[in-house]
């Protein structure tokens, strides 16, 4: 690094750096005070202190049960996900996969073609498939979305895998199979628990697909927020907006020690 | 398919490795051409050659991490061409270290057994006494990024052997050692290899390591076999320009013949430059045919009485015991090697000199 | 053994094509069920409902209403788009200056707002630009406005929401391309005698070029699709294709017409990505931290 004085132009770049920091957080960190405001509706700063709106949310069926749903959605996405996921990664790394340029882009598919053309086109068929508001149509949908994240995570640590450890296995005379369970894949598994967690946050999160597939029974926790805030904006919204966005910073904090711990065995 | 050993019985070493006609190609890059090696029991066979000669990838066929497009590998008298690695029962070692970083350095070498299904209890013990064979002891518990390279190499060396396989490939192992440990570990390996009487075939680019540990030494260039032989064989009748090259240090001097001969004969040639020198045909030539005459550096004599060829002193390398002078001819700029003190003596860089060599140590190769 | 393997072995680093087929087939199954058969059946119900027709396309482009949806979205997209480009490079060069745990913050907060639900993203807009909310507060309080003005429901409102939404799909490719230019160019031409807005218009501009244009096309394409905040912001007086879209299924039923407009989106973003050449690099959005 230079140790001469820094330039006024790179001053000037780095004080508009700090200032789009700044916007790129603000809006959802004032929601946190907000969100313990007493008020009926959101004020800044705010009036007092008060755990009601927490309260509200806790007690509320309707919102316990989106959430439930959702996390029961999220989790059997994140498995699903994982275990196709890892082998078509593996089919893809180590395979001699026919067609193999034609499964890369049907994987990255799902994040090119935008959300809203898959959500009504899944509506539709799911429509006639009676899979609305079920928890398969759901998971499907979800694992579709969340492949490409997973697949390129997964990727990622089978590249950085040397494959000669795979090969010292085989010499020893493991076979195929024990070779990738007792020396792939205890290796690549902060990888592959790092991919599970995208999974679960984009399932959880996912609003667009399951606007569309959710019914009346079943809602996702994203589909009970957007009715919510286009219908009443209650400061309960700010307690569970506030929740989301510290669920999303412990998971990326988790994601960071296992990237930590798999470069680092 | 035969069933696969499980339980190793030692001293049933007395197979080999047999080659033949391995063909293989990537795309237009043909990787290894035609190559046939025989590998006796207990012998130390040493794949030399250059970088991109096709030393991995016959390797790798041997081991069954590559199939080859046409020929046929033995072992024990057993075709292996298309049998998958994990039943052919090799050890091996790879470039780079390739322990199992997630667990210890006694799982790791317990792990080939583990895969052959030996009870726990042998197996601890068959690690330990591995472990033990590379000087280890007491590192067992460790994992494998507590270890040096030089140990870690060790390690994979105890693993490869620990269930006596019935041969053991190398590829490069000490390439990633500085020159010391690497030095003391050819040492070692040597004689591991002698109390094993165990078949090894060891890949190297590196000449030196070949011709100190090898019992034979295969060089191969652009995927051809150039010679198989005993390293005092290559050394003394290099069969092609390229080994007499490649293995130790050679003089090049471009020629014409000046008869027809045969190989074997003594004949004479015109040297580049203008000087006629008696030489050793290794094969036959015709008269004016272009050849190429390699000579060692301690073979180029001083003449008696200015009875040789002139050359002009460029520089002289004084290294104790000899003294290398670089000699500049009516041809090309030749390295002399001149035991010190006596025949270096009457030598100073500026002066000239008088040389000449024995016929039969001027081997004359055919320009292809 | 005599034959070649032809099932489950290993040869050279790989497994055999039949191997690797049968590990790819439950990604296959997923991605017919729930990505081919869908889109499908939507193009499908596009074109063939009740037999072969272009009429739902002829509409997209007939009437005015549709058209003027679609010069929206390709409007906002492109104001988005050149927005992000504006705020996310002072940003990725600052980021790409730095190490430690400076560093490490600033990944966090482009990482945080990347994954936190659209959804709380949008409400916070809501609530800071609604009739009552801290926006109006702070004007009002600073005499700027003297009564309550409406923010939402304008298209600047949807601009300013989106570009801060898809901000961090801007900052992580640029970040990547800028990192990735050797320090020494740089330095190579400071001893040259290029000041530094020539370093960086001769130097850092052109190298950067394939993460700029990788940004921008990921941010167009989220753009011209995007349908949470478009809907919450801008409304219905402010629709884009995507609500549009919604509009025809959920109010209208009509899935011919709402399957031509996704052909047209789906056409848009073919050309994009065939236009760029550029594969979406998805690995610049998972695990940088
Ligand atoms: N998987 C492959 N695909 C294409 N070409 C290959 C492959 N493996 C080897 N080759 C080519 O085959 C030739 C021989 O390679 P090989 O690795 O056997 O050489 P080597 O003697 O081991 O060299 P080095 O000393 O560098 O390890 C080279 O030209 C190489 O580029
Ligand atoms: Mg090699």
């Amino acid at each position: 690094m230079r140790r001469t004085r820094p330039a006024a132009s790179t001053l000037a770049v780095s004080a508009v750096a700090y200032a789009v920091t700044v916007f790129l957080l603000l809006p959802t960190i004032l929601i946190v005070p907000m969100s313990f405001g007493p008020d009926q509706y959101l004020r800044f700063p705010p009036a007092g202190f008060t755990l009601h709106w927490y309260a509200v949310y806790f007690t509320d069926a309707d919102w316990i049960g989106a959430t439930l749903f959702s996390v029961k959605i999220a989790v059997l996405t994140a498995i699903a996900a994982t275990l196709i996921g890892t082998l078509i990664s593996v089919a893809l790394v180590r395979g001699r996969l026919p067609l193999k340029r034609l499964f890369e882009l049907l994987v990255v598919g799902p994040v090119i073609v935008p959300n809203i053309a898959l959500a009504i086109a899944m509506f539709l068929v799911f429509d006639r498939l009676r899979l609305t508001g079920t928890t398969l149509g759901f998971v499907a949908a979800h694992t579709a979305l969340a492949m490409p994240f997973v697949v390129f995570t997964i990727l990622a640590s089978l590249y950085r895998f040397d494959s000669d450890l795979e090969r010292a296995a085989l010499s020893c005379g493991a076979n195929p199979l024990q070779a990738f369970l007792l020396v792939t894949l205890p290796q690549i598994s902060p990888g592959i628990i790092s991919a599970a967690l995208f999974a679960f946050i984009i399932s959880f999160d996912e609003p667009v697909i399951s606007f569309f597939i959710s019914n009346l029974d079943n809602r996702s926790l994203p589909r009970k927020m957007f009715e919510d805030i286009d219908y009443n904006i209650s400061p309960t919204l700010a307690a569970v907006a506030t929740m989301l966005t510290a669920l999303t910073l412990l998971a990326l904090v988790l994601g960071h020690l296992l990237k930590r711990r798999s470069n680092h065995p | 398919m035969l069933e696969r050993t499980r339980t190793p019985v030692s001293g049933r070493h007395d197979c080999h490795v047999s080659i033949r006609n391995l063909h293989k190609a990537y795309g237009d890059v043909v990787a290894v051409k035609d190559v046939t090696i025989e590998v006796k029991p207990g012998e130390f066979l040493a794949l030399l050659g250059p970088s991109g000669s096709g030393k991995t990838t016959l390797l790798m066929a041997v081991a069954g991490f590559d199939f080859p497009d046409s020929g046929r590998i033995e072992i024990g008298g057993q075709d292996v061409t298309w049998m998958p690695p994990h039943k052919r029962d090799l050890g091996m070692v790879f470039q780079r270290y390739t322990l199992f970083p997630h667990m210890s350095v006694l799982d790791n070498i317990a792990f080939p057994l583990r895969m052959r299904k030996v009870g726990r209890a042998a197996r601890e013990e068959r690690a330990r006494a591995a472990l033990a064979t590379v000087q280890l002891e007491g590192y067992g518990d460790r994992t494998p990024a507590q270890l040096s390279g030089g140990q870690q190499q060790r390690v994979a060396l105890a693993r490869a052997i620990v269930y006596n396989p019935k041969v053991l490939l190398m590829d490069e192992p000490l390439s990633a050692l500085d020159k010391k440990l690497r030095e003391e570990m050819q040492v070692e390996i040597k004689h591991l290899q002698r109390e094993l009487g165990i078949s090894v075939i060891f890949v190297t680019h590196d000449q030196t390591e070949a011709l100190t540990m090898a019992d034979r030494i295969a060089v191969l260039n652009f995927g051809e076999l150039q010679q198989v032989g005993a390293p005092k064989e290559l050394y003394e009748h290099p069969a092609s320009a390229f080994v007499a090259g490649f293995i130790g240090e050679t003089n090049f001097w471009r020629a014409r013949a000046k008869a027809d001969a045969t190989a074997g004969d003594e004949t004479e040639v015109e040297l580049d430059g203008g000087d006629t020198a008696r030489v050793l045909a290794t094969q036959a030539f015709r008269r004016d045919q272009a050849v190429q005459v390699a000579i060692r550096p301690e073979h180029v004599k001083l003449a008696p009485n200015a009875s040789g060829m002139t050359a002009a002193i460029d520089d002289a390398i004084y290294a104790g015991s000899i003294t290398t002078l670089l000699v500049k001819t009516k041809g090309p700029t030749l390295r002399v090697r001149l035991s010190t003190p006596d025949e270096a003596a009457a030598t100073t860089p500026g002066g000239t000199l008088s040389l000449t060599w024995e016929a039969r140590h001027a081997r004359a190769y055919a320009v292809s | 053994m005599s034959r070649r393997p032809s099932t489950f072995m290993l040869g050279g680093r790989t497994y055999s094509p039949a191997a690797s087929l049968l590990l790819a087939l439950p990604f296959l199954a997923m991605i017919v069920l729930a990505f081919l058969l869908p889109l499908g059946m939507l193009l499908h119900e596009s074109l063939f409902v009740p037999s072969f027709n272009l009429a739902n396309y002829e509409k997209v482009f007939d009437q005015a209403v549709y058209l003027r949806v679609m010069g929206r979205t390709l409007r906002i997209s492109a104001f988005v788009t050149i927005i992000t480009l504006l705020l996310a490079y002072p940003l990725a060069a600052l980021m790409a200056r730095t190490r430690g745990l400076l560093l490490a913050i600033l990944l966090l907060a482009v990482l945080l707002p990347l994954w936190t639900s659209v959804l709380v993203r949008t409400y916070a807009w809501l609530v800071l630009l609604q009739r009552n909310g801290v926006l109006n507060d702070i004007l009002f309080g600073l005499h700027i406005i003297s009564a309550p003005t409406q923010f939402l429901r304008t298209e600047g409102a949807v601009v300013l929401a989106m570009s801060h939404v898809l901000l961090p799909f801007m900052v992580l490719p640029l970040y990547a391309a800028l990192r990735a230019i050797p320090n020494d160019y740089v330095r190579a031409a400071q001893v040259l005698g290029a000041g530094s807005l020539s370093v960086f218009r001769h130097v850092v501009l052109p190298l950067s070029l394939p993460g700029t244009s990788s940004g921008c096309l990921m941010v167009f394409l989220l753009a011209i699709g995007f349908f949470v905040t478009p809907a919450l912001i801008g409304g219905p007086q402010q629709m884009m294709l995507a609500t549009l879209v919604q509009q025809q299924v959920t109010e209208l039923l009509n899935w011919p017409f709402a399957g031509a407009l996704v052909g047209v989106l789906l056409l848009f973003v073919l050309i994009l990505v065939i236009a760029f050449n550029r594969v979406v690099r998805l690995d610049r959005f998972v695990g940088q931290v």
